[in-house]
């Protein structure tokens, strides 16, 4: 009887954990006790299951970061992505999820120090992903500024479109994310010198891209982190000389990258509590 | 979270003893347009965990037309670890959102300290593992407020501290948990053939008054350590002519369950799917129904 309690009571070896640590690490042996029909060792059925591991979160990678895979390869893009995974497994089952610091992996990758430009064009497919899927809203009927007193347009402040996202980069980002993925077909010219920032828009269910005018990026920037629409356009035109209000504000109110005015209650409302906008930013 | 759905907008609620498809983005277009004559349509709940968009608009409109079938892919059942509240918490309001006939889970883990590894991974068959896979489905079933269904798996290793047989194992957690079971039945013949068993004496032994629903799939053959064959559960091409057979002789002996035809991996166009749905839907069609069957 004691026995029994105690060979119940006895912690059973760490069945998972030696089974999780061997599928990503490919220089462990299979794990003890996992055997083949026959009873002994089976490496090479656990290896299906190191192979399923990796090859289903390549895919995975592969479904969000379409035209970083399409840059890189579908060779060099395994290998990479092999190295994310092992490094960086997922953390929750739902794979939509996955990926978020791949951008930020391939920045600091050394071998791809030469094509800085990747990471920023991840960084914008990672962003079509969170609109692809955010939560649906109406976006601000335009008209709704033209009710707002002449005095007090100022000092407007305008909530983000839980399906906006904004990111910049010194790169032609917009133009790559086109000719590999978008419209491979009918590819933009790529000028690698020129730097694009690029707003992302789901006013209903289709991800809209577009490429802002000088300024547009901090105006954005400003009025998504809770900044009222004067100071926005303050830091716009110190970001760009250049930059036009009416025009900006038209291509964001178009584009329905707002959900509504918050409400003048004094203190209190800042996006800061979105940390999807931060990231993106 | 948008509200769901009222009720009264849809038809469906059980899923019939006819043949389905696992849904597919690229299909559904195809499927809205010309409303093919399927029994239901099947999801994985975790491609449906967004807040919002595309996927949900998609989904709501199949809801509309056609009874719906949840599957789960990554609640970690056969884990040693608790189960993820979180993730808990995402199939019940998928539950409820939509409304489907059946939803259903694997005999698997997936997920350890936190590390998610996207397969269905073994179990060994054991007392141990036996209480905490009850466990976890009372867990489940409490959450949710439905039965589930618990899908037998396809697996390539087997483990030295199994005690028990997979049957015994799969019988004994319905009788403790009131779940019922969802059959593979290429997940049988993947599991015997890779184990060395006989596919006609398991299903000769596994409890169908407890089964809810099958599914039918495509594998893939390799070899093992030995060079004998070992069959991948990759859901990548068409019905095995053998796991065909399997299927119309489970029909025959027990009658008509409602069947799934996954296809995961290289999805084909929507013809070639549906033409397996359709397949199966004559199988079904040629059963003696099952309450005629255990009347007599």
């Amino acid at each position: 009887m004691q026995a029994d309690r105690i060979s119940r009571e006895r912690k059973a070896p760490d069945g998972n954990g030696d089974f999780g640590q061997a599928l990503l690490d490919a220089s462990l042996p299979s794990p003890d006790g996992v055997i083949g029909p026959d009873g002994k060792p089976a490496p090479k059925r656990f290896n299906v299951y190191r192979n399923n591991v990796i090859v289903s979160l390549i895919e995975a990678l592969g479904d969000t970061f379409v035209a970083v895979r399409r840059l890189l390869g579908d060779g060099y893009f395994g290998a990479l992505a092999r190295e994310y995974i092992v490094h960086h497994p997922p953390t929750s089952p739902v794979l939509i999820w996955y990926g978020k610091s791949f951008p930020n992996f391939m920045a600091g990758f050394p071998p791809l120090q030469a094509y800085p430009y990747i990471a920023d064009v991840g960084r914008l497919e990672w962003a079509w992903l969170q609109s692809y899927h955010a939560a649906d809203a109406e976006p601000l009927d335009p008209a709704v500024l033209g009710d707002v007193a002449p005095d007090a347009v100022g000092q407007v402040r305008i909530e983000r479109h839980p399906a906006a996202r904004l990111i910049s980069s010194p790169w032609p980002i917009y133009s790559l994310i086109q000719a590999n993925r978008f419209a491979p077909d009918d590819p933009p010219a790529v000028d690698m010198q020129e730097g694009q920032d690029v707003l992302v828009a789901r006013p209903e269910i289709e991800v809209d891209l577009l490429c802002l005018p000088p300024g547009g990026a901090a105006f954005l920037e400003a009025l998504f982190d809770g900044a009222a629409l004067e100071d926005a356009a303050g830091r716009a035109l110190t970001a760009a000389p250049e930059f036009q209000l009416p025009v900006c504000l038209q291509t964001a109110l178009s584009a329905g990258v707002f959900s509504a005015l918050v409400p003048d209650n004094g203190q209190g409302h800042l996006s800061a509590k979105d940390d999807a906008t931060r990231g993106a930013l | 979270m948008a509200a769901p759905l009222p009720s009264s907008n849809r038809i469906h609620h059980t899923v019939p003893a006819r043949a389905g498809a696992g849904l597919k983005g690229e299909h559904i277009p195809l499927i809205l347009d010309e409303l093919p004559d399927v029994g239901f349509f099947e999801v994985h709940a975790e491609n449906y965990m967004g807040d919002g968009g595309a996927p949900h608009r998609a989904l709501e409109a199949v809801r509309e037309q056609y009874p719906l079938s949840l599957h789960g892919v990554g609640l970690s059942i056969g884990g040693e670890n608790p189960l993820d509240r979180d993730h808990l918490m995402r199939l019940k309001v998928l539950n409820e959102r939509y409304e489907p006939g059946l939803f259903s889970e694997h005999l698997a883990w997936s997920t350890h300290d936190t590390i998610y590894f996207n397969d269905l991974l073994p179990v060994p068959y054991d007392a141990e593992t036996l209480q905490r896979v009850c466990d976890h489905i009372d867990d489940v079933q409490d959450v949710i407020g439905r039965q589930m269904l618990l899908e037998n798996p396809s697996t390539y290793v087997a483990f030295e501290r199994s005690t028990m047989g997979e049957i015994e194992f799969l019988t004994e957690i319905v009788r403790k948990t009131g779940c019922g079971l969802l059959l593979d039945v290429n997940n049988v013949y993947v599991s015997c053939t890779n184990h060395r068993q006989d596919p006609i004496d398991y299903l000769a032994a596994f409890p169908m008054d407890k089964v809810g629903e099958i599914h039918l799939g495509g594998h893939a053959p390799d070899e093992d350590d030995e060079g004998r064959p070992l069959l991948i559960d990759a859901h990548d091409r068409e019905v095995d002519v053998a796991v065909w057979a399997l299927y119309e002789s489970v029909i025959g002996r027990c009658g008509a369950f409602p069947t799934l035809v996954e296809w995961d991996n290289d999805v084909p166009a929507w013809p070639v799917l549906y033409s397996q749905v359709q397949a199966a839907d004559t199988i079904l069609t040629q059963a003696v129904p099952a309450d005629l069957k255990h009347a007599s």
